[in-house]
């Protein structure tokens, strides 16, 4: 009898705990990685949205903002997608949010489609996502759009011979593919290149190949971890002069723990990416502030990422003064513009994907750090492998 | 002409490292029986070691390699005498199973002290950059590497070899009854074995870090190379594994320079037809 006593009383309080009160509420379901290999970008893109709201408030158009994390665990789509369901069906979220990883986004992505919610990709930087749902936006960066303009820049800037090392997996091709195709259409020579075990350890041997092929430029896709300081340390190791043979690559290669392991090695390499908590700006260097007193570290691509998320929810949501369908969120999204502190940044009505500033970065000595220097950009430019799609 | 030589170099340094972190399990392998698969999480407990003497106390790299080594042999002795000697008469599998934990374990300890972030460490300037000799690039770590691993080879061939501890080892391994009757402290030479075995391990992690870097993943991404070198040189064999660990390493960097396309599928493959021509390996004493 008291069982049963019991039983009705948790009835009765959990009906009442989702009752007409929290109807109000905005819930956004956040997925990614907070636990495994990736719990750090998680915990970053977290950061920026921790941030965000803690600058901006939790409430829009008269709603409370309700974040509701759910941890992917690292590469598992078929995770991704059973706690993106569940953060719908179960927990009521309106609105779908973070997706550190490709393979997860895409399967969510389905989900996003079927379920009509808008999402936000705050991540996953494969140019084809996007156009997996038409209810997503992104705010991180394509491969595409970083590299392929890092090979027209380097045409542009007197390299003509390049050679290309990156990683065997999906993202390294894409850089592989896309900066090849940015440096030929300007008008440039591969002479050679390779692709390296996504588990290599010592860089030396394919180093060395690359530069007994006397490139004037060398490009290579690393992702993060233990490997950009592996290949920055070789390089330097080479004796390969990077005042005659450009060093390039995307931002991963130069992140802010890799120079520390780097050291002197890294000065002179460049890369290009979409953000650097060394951007010189009021705005950024507002944020870079913030984010030091909240979190006792430096953002990075992961934060800007979670952060410009968090101000795409919040400005979609004042636009349809509270609307939370999908068709009217997404419809407020496009076109969307606003200053971020990585710069002026847009989505694209037409492919709702993100539209901003590459930088070129080289690795300086400034005040006894290492730091990525902007030493030139190029503004607005669009996820390249989108617009050659048949429509 | 000159890139052979250059492979050759780098090559052979590489497989002196490979030689570091992989005697130790030789000898305890071969010598104990003990199939100690936490052998590389000792080997990054020296890396640790180095990182932290550098980096927060300011140590200079040379003086932290001793540390490296004691902190090594004092944590594997404390695991030999608690654990691992319970298990030296138990099935190959027993030993499998509480090793790999132990790895596990290790692997989750290191990113829960160091987080999962790359430790960095800075060399001193004179073992930084690279000597030009005859068109061939030689790293002045990779010389440094080489030297110091000749002169372990040498120290450790001799006391194994050629004095009255290197004898009573020898003669605790082949019968150990009849070692304890003629009075030989065999516990206590296995025990030291051991510490010195995984001693040099962490001297490899240690050293290893400039070229590879060190996060918690090294206690697993070193564990197939190591097992490699340990089964193709023979177990127990020290010159054996100083063999198979040059020519590993040298056909790696061969396999990796000339054919970028496969090379990481060359010292599989190298591993594959030395076992199927020797199954002992190449100084194995037992089939």
């Amino acid at each position: 009898m008291r069982k049963v006593f019991l039983g009705a009383a948790a009835a009765i309080a959990i009906t009442l705990g989702t009752g007409p009160a929290s109807a109000q509420n905005v819930k956004i379901g956040v997925v990614m990685s907070f636990s495994g290999q990736f719990a750090d970008p998680g915990a970053q893109i977290d950061n920026g949205i921790k941030l965000y709201m803690k600058q901006n408030g939790d409430t829009v158009a008269g709603r409370k903002i309700e974040i509701i994390r759910k941890d992917s665990g690292g590469i598992a789509p078929d995770v991704a997608k059973r706690l993106s369901q569940e953060v719908i069906v179960r927990d009521g979220a309106q609105v779908l949010a973070g997706y550190d990883l490709t393979p997860n986004a895409l399967a969510a992505a389905d989900v996003s489609a079927q379920a009509k919610t808008f999402m936000v990709n705050m991540n996953a930087a494969t140019s084809v996502i996007t156009t997996k749902s038409p209810y997503m936006a992104r705010t991180s960066f394509t491969v595409w759009q970083v590299n392929e303009a890092l090979g027209a820049w380097a045409y542009k800037n007197g390299v003509r011979k390049a050679y290309t090392l990156v990683s065997d997996f999906g993202p390294g091709w894409d850089g592989e593919a896309a900066f090849q195709k940015g440096f030929k259409d300007a008008g440039g020579e591969i002479i050679g290149q390779a692709r390296y075990p996504v588990a290599n350890l010592d860089f030396t041997a394919f180093v060395q190949r690359a530069k007994d092929s006397n490139p004037d430029g060398i490009y290579i896709w690393v992702p993060g971890g233990p490997q950009p300081a592996a290949i920055g340390k070789a390089i330097a190791e080479r004796g390969i002069d990077k005042s005659k043979v450009k060093v390039m690559g995307q931002g991963e290669l130069t992140y802010e723990e890799a120079l520390k392991s780097m050291g002197d090695a890294g000065l002179g390499l460049i890369t290009a990416f979409h953000y650097d908590y060394n951007h010189q700006s009021a705005k950024n260097k507002a944020f870079v502030t913030a984010y030091n007193t909240e979190f006792k570290r430096n953002p990075d691509m992961f934060s800007v990422g979670g952060y410009d998320g968090m101000h795409l929810i919040y400005e979609a949501l004042k636009k349809t003064a509270g609307k939370t369908d999908a068709d009217s969120l997404i419809a407020a999204a496009k076109g969307m513009r606003w200053e971020s502190p990585r710069g002026p940044m847009s989505i694209d009505p037409e492919t709702r994907d993100v539209v901003q500033t590459v930088y070129i970065r080289r690795v300086e000595k400034v005040g006894g750090h290492l730091v990525n220097v902007d030493i030139d950009k190029i503004e607005n430019v669009k996820d390249p492998w989108k617009a050659r799609q048949p429509k | 002409m000159t890139s052979v030589l250059g492979v050759l170099f780098d090559g052979f340094a590489y497989g002196m490292l490979l030689f570091l972190l992989s005697v130790g399990l030789s000898v305890t392998l071969g010598m104990m029986n003990f199939v100690n698969l936490a052998h590389c999480s000792f080997g990054m407990i020296g890396g640790y070691v180095t990182v932290t003497l550098m980096n927060s106390m300011g140590w200079p790299f040379l003086a932290t390699l001793p540390m490296a080594f004691i902190a090594a042999a004092a944590t594997s002795v404390v695991f030999e005498r608690t654990m691992f000697r319970r298990l030296y008469r138990a099935s190959d599998l027993d030993q499998c199973l509480l090793t790999i934990g132990l790895v596990f374990a290790s692997v989750a300890a290191a990113a829960y002290i160091y987080g999962t972030i790359q430790q960095p460490v800075n060399l001193p300037s004179y073992l930084r950059g690279s000597y030009q000799v005859m068109g061939v690039t030689l790293g002045a770590y990779r010389l440094f590497l080489i030297a110091f691993s000749l002169v372990v080879t040498a120290v450790l061939v001799i006391s194994l070899e050629y004095t009255r501890f290197g004898a009573q080892v020898r003669a605790a391994v082949d019968n150990q009854r009849m070692a304890r009757g003629l009075g030989i402290n065999v516990d206590g030479a296995f025990a030291i074995t051991f510490a010195l075995g995984s001693g040099l391990a962490g001297l490899g992690g240690a050293l290893a870090i400039d070229i590879v870097g060190l996060d918690p993943s090294f206690a697993l991404a070193y564990l197939v190379y190591v097992l490699i070198v340990v089964s193709v040189g023979g177990l127990g064999s020290i010159g054996g594994s100083f063999v198979a660990a040059t020519l590993l390493g040298i056909s790696d960097m061969a396999g990796k320079y000339y054919f970028p396309e496969i090379g990481s599928f060359l010292i599989y493959l190298v591993m594959i037809s030395l076992l199927m021509w020797r199954p002992a390996g190449l100084f194995g004493r037992r089939a």
